[in-house]
């Protein structure tokens, strides 16, 4: 199987999107699940979100953090992955009717758009939140704006959008109140954390996609262990996507960080076989 | 010549030099050796030996033919029974099989099977001698999912009587715990890639990245023309021991371990990508194949000091003799009749000691080894930041849950016939670790063979799939 990059997009310095050839995978892909990638032989398992799976074509968007990722997003059209493995993890549970805001922080909005998209296509009423720290930074806003009923925006600088974080945007709808059956979030740790406290003391049901770290995905090695309402759960197939007010969030900052000082020895190592003429443009 | 009361010693690289390196500990019988072995057998008239092993390998014969210099013949005669010698040799838990019966074995060692058997494997695979034949196509589709050794059993079977086989594999590698649970120091991929690339010359077409049950359902594969399934999927998925403190960085399932180990590479990071984290204080909890492994494996990342953590003793551990010895040789302690009780934890969240308690034994259980009871008053603290958890695992749920009409045990183990391996629904076949639980190679083995006889059948009687 040759799982070949068709398309590339540049979104941002440091996110791509890439169409890529996986047939098998879009066989069954719904909103909320995730492949594992790895580009070469001596390379890592990545998870990453499915965007869009159609046609036999996959896409997602990459926000480079380490070494692996940074390999991922050098890549160009004509290249090939060596493995792509899914769709993984449960589907995100889909409401029928009422409104659903979605937020989306960084790479998190690729993922949220798939599942704007379904509640959109069911009649709910959608709300988009898409923040980013810097105008720049925001990505995908037009395919996010089409699959929702009402668009909002943030950055920290206030380059666009309500000057603040996607929690601001969130709380002012609250406060003028927008009534909302449920929240979606989907970004780093901290905004999804962040979230969960917004929403919490409104009792409106919030959900979140945790992204631990992972070797296989598929319940074979307990490594994506989070807690959620006191319980055990492997993310990779129980989740990705839980109640956000019963997640232990302390739990899964710690377990991300578990790795924290071989990232840096696998970066630095990159770094330096690169800048002796090792490796790719 | 009076015969050798012991067996031939196996070459090995010595401990100290050995615990610095992945590469393998048995280097394997010189020909002067085997040679020297084979004559210790006896040639019974009846060779109780052959009682002992699960896939009746004609073990006086093989030896027989192997010490009258006829290697082809030997092989064969194993090869007819067991198509993984090389493996098998290496990993069978001979101690308990053929071994165990062996007349020789009764009063002297007994003779060295397991050896032998690896040294034809070895030989036949440095000759490039194979002996798999395909038949003539007879146009039957059918899926194996799962590529551990129940799985490519069943696959080489089926290729042989004409069928068209795809085996489909969730990693990506094929070989399932023998690449990625057994370290190479013990089971040299080389070894077992080369009894994989036998079966692709057979015709069998293998598929890796694909989970079935996720990718593509059992339905679908009978959707997509194969006439029939079996299902491999082995006990990947690992037990916790239920302890506070578990969730702790630095606590990890055996199985994770071994993976970022054995199929990701981690102890050549950062020239491979996957990073494995081991501290300088090591706890294993468990004492079978599972935790000797994971123990060992710590120990070529050179920490301080690795324990091997128990509630029983010597006599019950379930691991291979072979295995035990070899770690204790490596310098690896043992705290038996032990069990941890809580992991303690630092403010940043990471392991920095297991709580422990010593343990009695009582009477025998339903198992009938002797139940370890707890010593009140007796906890101790162990002095360690890395704990790996190796007690065990069950089936994974994947399959099950989404083919309709498959019934499970309690534990999630498939139910089968044993005659035919045929699951509840029609069609569907499994056999091995998924069936049995954690078990054995060899018994995945002859599972696979037997599920492979009945399906073909029952394809050959035209079953309709379910
Ligand atoms: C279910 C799931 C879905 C995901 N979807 C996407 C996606 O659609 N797009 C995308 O860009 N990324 C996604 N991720 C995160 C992505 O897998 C990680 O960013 C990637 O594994 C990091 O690899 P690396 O070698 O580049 O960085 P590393 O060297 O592993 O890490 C670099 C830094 O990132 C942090 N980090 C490590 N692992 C993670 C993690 N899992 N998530 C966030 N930060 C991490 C580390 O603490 C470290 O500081 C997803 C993760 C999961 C579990
Ligand atoms: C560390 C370790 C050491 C061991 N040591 C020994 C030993 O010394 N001697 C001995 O006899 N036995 C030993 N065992 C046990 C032995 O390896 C197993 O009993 C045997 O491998 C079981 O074979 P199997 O084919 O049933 O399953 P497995 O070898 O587990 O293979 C199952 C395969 O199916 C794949 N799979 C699972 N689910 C899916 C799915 N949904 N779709 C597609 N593919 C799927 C898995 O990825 C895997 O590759 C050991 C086990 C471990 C873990
Ligand atoms: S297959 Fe295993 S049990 Fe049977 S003879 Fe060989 S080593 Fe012994
Ligand atoms: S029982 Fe032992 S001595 Fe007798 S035939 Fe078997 S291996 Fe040889
Ligand atoms: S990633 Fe291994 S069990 Fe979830």
């Amino acid at each position: 199987m040759v799982f070949r990059i068709r398309k590339k997009r540049v979104l941002t310095p440091v996110t791509v999107l890439f169409e890529v050839e996986a047939p098998l995978v879009c066989r069954h892909a719904q909103p909320g699940q995730f492949v594992i990638v790895r580009l070469g032989e001596k390379s890592e398992r990545i998870p990453l979100t499915i965007m869009e799976a159609r046609d036999g074509v996959l896409s997602i968007v990459i926000q480079a953090v380490g070494k692996s990722t940074r390999e991922l997003i050098g890549l160009g059209e004509g290249d090939a992955l060596a493995d792509v493995v899914g769709p993984l993890g449960q589907p995100c549970p889909l409401r029928d009717s009422g409104t659903v805001a979605v937020v989306g922080g960084g790479f998190g909005v690729a993922p949220i758009i798939p599942i704007a998209r379904a509640l959109h296509d069911r009649g709910v009423h959608v709300i988009a939140i898409n923040g980013a720290r810097t105008a720049e930074l925001l990505i995908l806003e037009d395919e996010l704006r089409a699959v929702s009923d009402r668009y909002l925006v943030s950055t920290n600088d206030g380059s666009k959008g309500v000057q603040g974080m996607v929690t601001d945007v969130l709380r002012q709808l609250i406060d003028q109140g927008e009534h909302l059956d449920e929240v979606i979030a989907i970004g780093p740790m901290v905004m999804m954390r962040a979230v969960a406290e917004v929403t919490r003391p409104h009792g409106i049901r919030t959900l979140v996609s945790l992204d631990p770290i992972m070797v296989d995905g598929t319940g074979m090695c307990g490594v994506c262990r989070v807690s959620v309402g006191g319980e055990t759960r492997f993310a990779c197939v129980d989740g990705p996507i839980f109640d956000a007010h019963q997640v232990d969030f302390d739990l899964a900052v710690r377990r991300g960080h578990m790795y924290d000082s071989e990232q840096k020895v696998a970066l630095e190592h990159y770094e330096k076989c690169r800048c002796h003429g090792g490796g790719e443009a | 010549m009076a015969l050798r009361k012991t067996k031939v010693p196996m070459p090995e690289q010595p401990p100290e030099e050995r615990i610095r390196n992945f590469r393998e500990v048995a280097l394997g019988l010189t020909p002067e050796l085997a040679q020297e072995e084979a004559e210790r057998c006896l040639q019974c008239k009846n060779p109780a030996c052959e009682q002992g092993c699960p896939v009746n390998v004609r073990i006086k014969e093989f030896i027989g033919k192997l010490r009258g210099g006829d290697l082809e013949g030997a092989y064969r005669s194993i090869w007819s029974t067991n198509i993984l010698p090389s493996i098998c040799g290496r990993v069978c838990p001979q101690e308990e099989q053929c071994e165990k019966y062996c007349l020789m074995g009764k009063k002297n060692e007994p003779v060295a099977i397991g050896r032998l058997e690896r040294y034809l494997g070895d030989w036949a695979r440095e000759q490039g001698l194979t002996l798999a034949e395909k038949a003539p196509p007879n146009g039957k589709k059918v899926a194996v999912v799962g590529s551990g050794p129940a799985g490519l059993t069943c696959a080489s079977d089926l290729a042989q009587k004409g069928y068209d086989v795809t085996i489909f594999e969730a990693l990506h590698v094929p070989g399932g715990v023998l690449m990625y649970g057994i370290p190479e120091f013990r089971l040299p991929k080389a070894v077992v890639q080369a009894e994989i690339d036998g079966l692709r010359r057979l015709g069998v077409e293998i598929r890796t990245d694909v989970v079935v049950g996720k990718t593509l359902t059992v339905d679908d594969l009978f959707a997509d023309g194969y006439r029939a399934v079996f299902l491999g999927t082995g006990a990947g998925l690992p037990n916790f021991l239920g302890i506070p403190g578990e969730n702790l960085c630095g606590v990890y399932s055996a199985n994770e371990f071994l993976t970022r180990i054995n199929l990701m590479k981690g102890y050549l990071f950062p020239e491979y990508d996957t990073p494995v984290k081991c501290g300088r204080r090591v706890a294993v909890v468990g004492a079978g194949n599972v935790a000797m492994d994971a123990a060992r494996c710590a120990l070529r990342l050179g920490p301080d000091k690795v324990y091997i953590v128990y509630r029983r003793t010597w006599d019950e551990m379930p691991a291979r003799r072979e295995e035990i010895h070899h770690a204790k040789e490596e310098g690896i302690e043992f705290h038996l009749l032990t069990a941890p009780i809580e992991i303690l934890g630092d403010e940043q969240g990471w392991v920095r000691g297991m709580v422990c308690q010593r343990m009695e034994l009582g009477e025998p259980d339903a198992s009938g080894r002797r139940r370890p009871v707890p010593i009140p008053g007796s906890e101790y603290q162990l002095d360690v930041d890395t704990v790996i958890v190796a007690i065990g695992t069950t089936p994974n749920p994947l399959v099950a849950r989404s083919t309709p009409g498959l019934q499970t045990t309690r534990w999630g183990g498939l139910i089968i016939d044993e005659e035919t391996g045929m699951t509840t629904r029609p069609g569907v076949f499994a056999g091995g670790d998924s069936v049995t639980g954690a078990a054995t190679v060899i018994l995945a083995m002859g599972a696979g063979r037997r599920a492979a006889a009945g399906i073909d059948r029952y394809l050959s009687e035209g079953g309709k799939e379910g």
